[in-house]
């Protein structure tokens, strides 16, 4: 598994730079990452980071846009808005948990 | 005397039913069976409906006739499921009370989700073909249209057989081509998706598949409505795709009574554990086939298999036992190229669709991932095997767990296969 370091800290990521190890994120990290993807973050991204961040312990997977929007509450129209173009690859990247899986 | 109530009898229900009816006890164990008709579908054969290859009495039989004697079969509309009392509340109030229960009923294709999908252009132009109904229709619609724009799109993941797409669009342009129509129509292939498939390699082999057959593929395509009066598709993003003849896959849903019971996800997937099938919510509801949330293709072959996995894990599940079998996720589907040939991929949770031989490595005799006619003529004999080794539970020669034997491994997978091995060897006593 490759590693990248941001501010002196190293951390695991996959092929593409999604972060692997759900413990390494922090906020500050999420920050640098959005960056990094030309996001500045809003009240309202975060809302969005932190269901994700709190469903995927005990999903054990990333969420899909739709469970963001019934669960979480956040319509799919407005992640496009938050996160254009690919928003369900740009948050799990932020949210520093592997890529969604496109089903099978 | 225990109760077993089985809710679903398509290919997994019906599998499990004669399965287990062969293994429990017949002064111990009553089986109920629960559908809301009489109808099994075989729903692979819907794929040729729309270009004449398959009539409907192929492709539709009686349920209870693949049942084996000693099994209950209800027909009727399920309300709920009350897992706190262990019964099953039918519509019109009759109970069904279990000891046991097994959750089989399936995925449905759902056009109500998809504002504008269910208009006036309905069965005019915009058509689905995972339905008998739709696929019937769209036979129909295809003998008429002679030109203009005919677009393949895919809603949400997961659908049932994902491939299907792909088949339809390779068959369709196989159809055009022999019809000398296809100079005058363009094809397009809508995913929401960034590519064809879902795996690397897979999706590199499809999607070359697709532009050599000058089929545009229009990638990461949420659709948010489609516009029926202007005859396009609108994405969440605000992308249009024009259509004359629009063949989509409406999203896909586990059944209603399943969120009316409070056992679902965000689409009515039962949560359930991938290797045993056993709810993660109640100890006494296993989940087979389509309706559970296992990270696996929804798809006949995955049921199949799985229910193998599954007979033995229920048995020791029963008797206190814990349960020892694993599923994998072994998925094995035929896909459809046109010309009369086809491919064939084979794969599970850990491992992608790769290339080689199935089921024996060199002499196959299938080829997988490569176009050839005896993929093509495996499709067709399945139809066979489906009805009348399948359903009614007899073995079928093929090991339930995938095997690497004859699949060519990719480099850098070749090389993390054996870091894991390294490791597992590792952590040997």
């Amino acid at each position: 598994m490759p590693t990248t370091t941001i501010d002196s800290h190293e951390f695991h990521v996959d092929d593409e730079g999604f972060m692997t190890q759900y413990d390494e994120w922090t906020e500050d990290l999420g920050n640098v990452l959005a960056a990094q993807i030309g996001i500045e973050m809003s009240d309202e991204h975060w809302k969005a980071i932190r269901f994700l961040r709190n469903d995927f312990p005990e999903r054990g997977e990333t969420a899909t846009l739709r469970r963001v929007a019934t669960v979480g509450g956040i319509p799919t129209k407005q992640l496009f808005t938050l996160f254009p173009k690919k928003p369900a690859k740009k948050m799990a990247y932020i949210a520093g948990l592997p890529k969604p899986r496109g089903c099978v | 005397m225990r109760n077993l109530v089985i809710l679903g009898c398509g290919t997994a229900g019906t599998m499990i039913t004669n399965k287990l009816r062969h293994r429990l006890d017949r002064e111990e164990w009553k089986i109920t069976v629960v559908d809301r008709d009489d109808e099994h579908h075989y729903q692979p054969g819907y794929l040729f409906l729309p270009f004449g290859g398959y009539s409907r009495d192929q492709v539709v039989r009686s349920r209870h006739a693949f049942l084996c004697d000693g099994v209950d079969f209800v027909t009727g509309a399920i309300d709920k499921v009350d897992p706190e009392e262990n019964v099953v509340l039918l519509e019109g109030g009759r109970r069904l009370p279990y000891d046991q229960l097994v959750i089989a009923s399936g995925t449905t294709p759902r056009p109500d989700q998809t504002p504008g999908m269910l208009g006036p252009e309905w069965r005019r132009s915009i058509f689905d073909f995972y339905t008998l109904e739709g696929a019937e229709a769209l036979a129909g619609a295809l003998d008429r249209f002679d030109s203009g724009r005919l677009v393949v799109h895919v809603t949400e993941m997961p659908i049932k057989c994902p491939v299907a797409p792909l088949e339809f669009t390779f068959l369709a342009e196989a159809w055009l081509r022999a019809r000398g129509l296809r100079d005058r129509v363009e094809l397009v292939y809508v995913t929401p998706l960034d590519g064809a498939f879902t795996k690397p390699v897979a999706s590199a082999h499809l999607g070359g598949m697709l532009e050599e057959r000058k089929v545009h593929v229009e990638t990461d395509f949420m659709v948010e409505r489609i516009d029926p009066e202007r005859k396009v598709i609108v994405s969440y993003d605000e992308r249009e795709v024009p259509f004359d003849l629009l063949v989509t896959v409406p999203v896909n849903m586990g059944a209603d009574f399943i969120a009316r019971s409070g056992l679902g996800d965000e689409l009515n997937y039962v949560p359930v554990d991938k290797h045993t099938q056993l709810s993660t919510a109640f100890d006494n509801i296993f989940v087979i086939g389509d309706a559970s949330d296992i990270p696996a293709s929804k798809a006949g072959s995955v049921a199949h298999f799985s229910v193998e996995i599954f007979v033995d894990n229920f048995l020791a599940h029963i008797e206190g036992r814990p349960m020892t079998g694993a599923f994998d996720g072994h998925a094995n589907c035929f896909v459809e190229s046109g010309d009369e040939k086809a491919l064939l991929i084979d794969f599970n949770y850990e491992t992608e669709p790769l290339t080689g031989k199935y089921p024996y490595p060199v002499v196959g005799p299938m080829d997988l991932l490569k176009e050839t006619r005896t993929n093509h003529l495996g499709k067709l004999a399945f139809r066979w095997i489906y009805w009348n080794v399948l359903l009614p539970g007899r073995p079928v020669p093929l090991p339930a767990l995938m095997s690497m034997a004859g699949k060519n491994v990719p480099a850098a997978e070749a090389d993390e296969k054996e870091a894991r091995d390294a490791h597992h060897h590792d952590r040997q006593p």
